[in-house]
């Protein structure tokens, strides 16, 4: 087995959870290097989403940004920006919407507008919503993949840019949101799921060689932890000479 | 009916102090030369709107054209952070920059709404955000038929609305191809329009899938060759990623982007 990076393991464990056949909404970046990891490995029929309107769009190499000109060349129908977001994800038609964050919180609301308790005097202003708060409500369910440290990772996130869990299990239903939220969170050092009694987020899955400890100390409240806490599978030879090839293409 | 202007001529006669401009452009086909045209008119106090303030919009903002901005996801895509976006926001540099946040679908749907000459649209959106208590313009209705609590956003209407092209005829017909965004709808729903293509033809050669806008729906069109780059232009030019990267660097600091702003206005430092 080769050496391979923390990004790597995270990019291949959320690589893993989109199962053949299903449809994903992608954001840049992360999420858009592991759907195409997955199309590549398991999921050859996994039909990609882009918010520039690409739908099922196949590129041979990463795009660098969600409107790149390989997504639009390689898609099976090219769609205006208000098309995608009132016929395709509003209805729900989406299976998997895959979204990064720059806070979360421990019922999996995201924060990408501002780090701080003042929006009109925030610490950093970050770029804001972009399509996530209606990918978070309206796809059937929401994988979320981000670094695990303690700024990330918080209490309570200082603006809900994109609904997760609510403060708890029912938040979601209450409010009349249709899909399931974040079921899933691949980090750099394990997975986390919502807890099925109170939709708190709980590490399920530590990567291999990760201590307990190091998660604990990176999470920013006090991390549950699963009974039967499990260890993701190392990335597979072929999973990181894939990976490191689309990475390759992709600069 | 379209009139044939150069940027120069259609800039001065359609942007005005105090107006609200739209420039759009989903990555590709953004009018940054026309951007770029309006910062060397000296143009104050704009509102500037656009789904995705991208490098030239970070550009018009520390250039101080911008007193307000409407908007959902200001980035430098596939880079990182807008530093002049940042710097006004955060400190008022060089003016204060009022914000008016959205999400995607929502700046869609206002799009959508004056395009149609109605005063709102309705989505199911930002429910448990934060965003609604910022934002004045995002409310909730509703359905009168069903009782399900939706999203009411208003229509928008900008003064001006620019958009980049392939090509045009030169009766100031516009065909438009590939990632086409909110662009068909931000031109309809404006006072007045403005768009650069790549090059002005005797005659369009129809293309499967083209956005057309016929010429009685644009004000001006202006030959500007190359008039989107760093972005792209379908069957033209490719995205020049390296310059997205590089201007990370230049909008950094406040230093080395007065230094690009004088190249560009053609002020000796």
């Amino acid at each position: 087995m080769s050496e391979y990076t923390a990004d790597e393991m995270m990019t291949v464990a959320a690589a893993r959870a989109l199962g053949e056949g299903m449809s994903c909404f992608v954001g840049i970046g992360l999420p858009s290097t592991a759907a195409n990891l997955a199309r590549r490995t398991q999921a050859p029929n996994l039909t990609l989403i882009y918010e520039s309107g690409c739908l099922g769009a196949k590129p041979s190499r990463l795009p660098l940004s969600i409107g790149d000109g390989e997504l639009a060349d390689t898609a099976d129908a090219v769609v205006s920006v208000p098309e995608v977001f009132n016929y395709w994800l509003q209805p729900g038609r989406i299976d998997v919407g895959f979204l990064g964050a720059a806070q979360l919180d421990k019922f999996g609301n995201i924060n990408t507008t501002v780090i701080g308790s003042d929006y009109h005097d925030p610490k950093v202003r970050l770029p804001g919503a972009g399509g996530a708060p209606e990918i978070a409500a309206s796809c059937r369910e929401v994988f979320v993949v981000l670094r695990q440290n303690p700024r990330a990772f918080v209490e309570k996130v200082d603006f809900v840019t994109s609904f997760g869990h609510g403060r708890g299990k029912g938040d979601r239903e209450r409010l009349g949101l249709r899909g399931a939220g974040p079921t899933l969170v691949v980090t750099d050092l394990g997975l986390l799921r919502p807890d099925p009694e109170t939709a708190e987020l709980t590490l399920t899955e530590l990567h291999p060689g990760v201590q307990l400890e190091q998660a604990v100390s990176a999470t920013g409240w006090t991390l549950k932890v699963a009974a039967d806490l499990k260890t993701t599978p190392a990335p597979t030879e072929h999973e990181l000479t894939l990976l490191r090839e689309l990475k390759k293409a992709g600069e | 009916m379209a009139r044939v202007l150069s940027l120069g001529e259609a800039v001065a006669e359609l942007v005005h102090d105090g107006d609200t401009v739209a420039l759009e452009g989903f990555t590709h086909l953004i009018p940054v030369a026309a951007g770029h045209e309006i910062i060397r008119q000296g143009r104050r106090g704009l509102t500037l709107v656009r789904m995705t303030p991208d490098i030239v919009y970070d550009q018009l903002i520390g250039a101080g054209c911008a007193s307000k901005l409407i908007f959902s996801w200001g980035g430098n895509p596939g880079v990182g952070s807008l530093h002049r976006f940042r710097d006004a926001v955060q400190h008022a540099w060089p003016v204060p920059l009022e914000i008016e946040e959205h999400s995607h679908a929502g700046m869609a749907n206002r799009y959508v709404a004056g395009a149609s000459g109605l005063p709102f649209a309705v989505l199911r959106g930002y429910t448990g955000t934060d965003l609604p208590a910022q934002t004045d313009t995002i409310k909730p209705i509703t359905c009168p038929f069903t009782g399900e609590q939706l999203t009411a956003v208003p229509a928008l209407n900008p003064d001006v609305t620019i958009v980049h092209a392939q090509r045009a005829d030169r009766a100031g017909n516009v065909q438009l191809w590939g990632i086409a965004g909110v662009q068909k709808e931000a031109v309809l729903a404006a006072k007045r329009s403005l768009v650069t293509v790549e090059e002005v033809v005797d005659e369009l050669e129809p293309r499967p899938g083209a956005v057309v806008l016929p010429t009685w729906a644009v004000t001006a069109v202006a030959e500007v060759p190359g008039g989107a780059k760093p972005s792209y232009a379908a069957g033209y030019y490719e995205r020049d990623n390296a310059a997205y990267q590089a201007w990370d660097e230049i909008g950094r600091d406040r230093g080395e982007f007065t230094k690009w702003l004088n190249d560009l206005t053609g002020v000796k430092a």
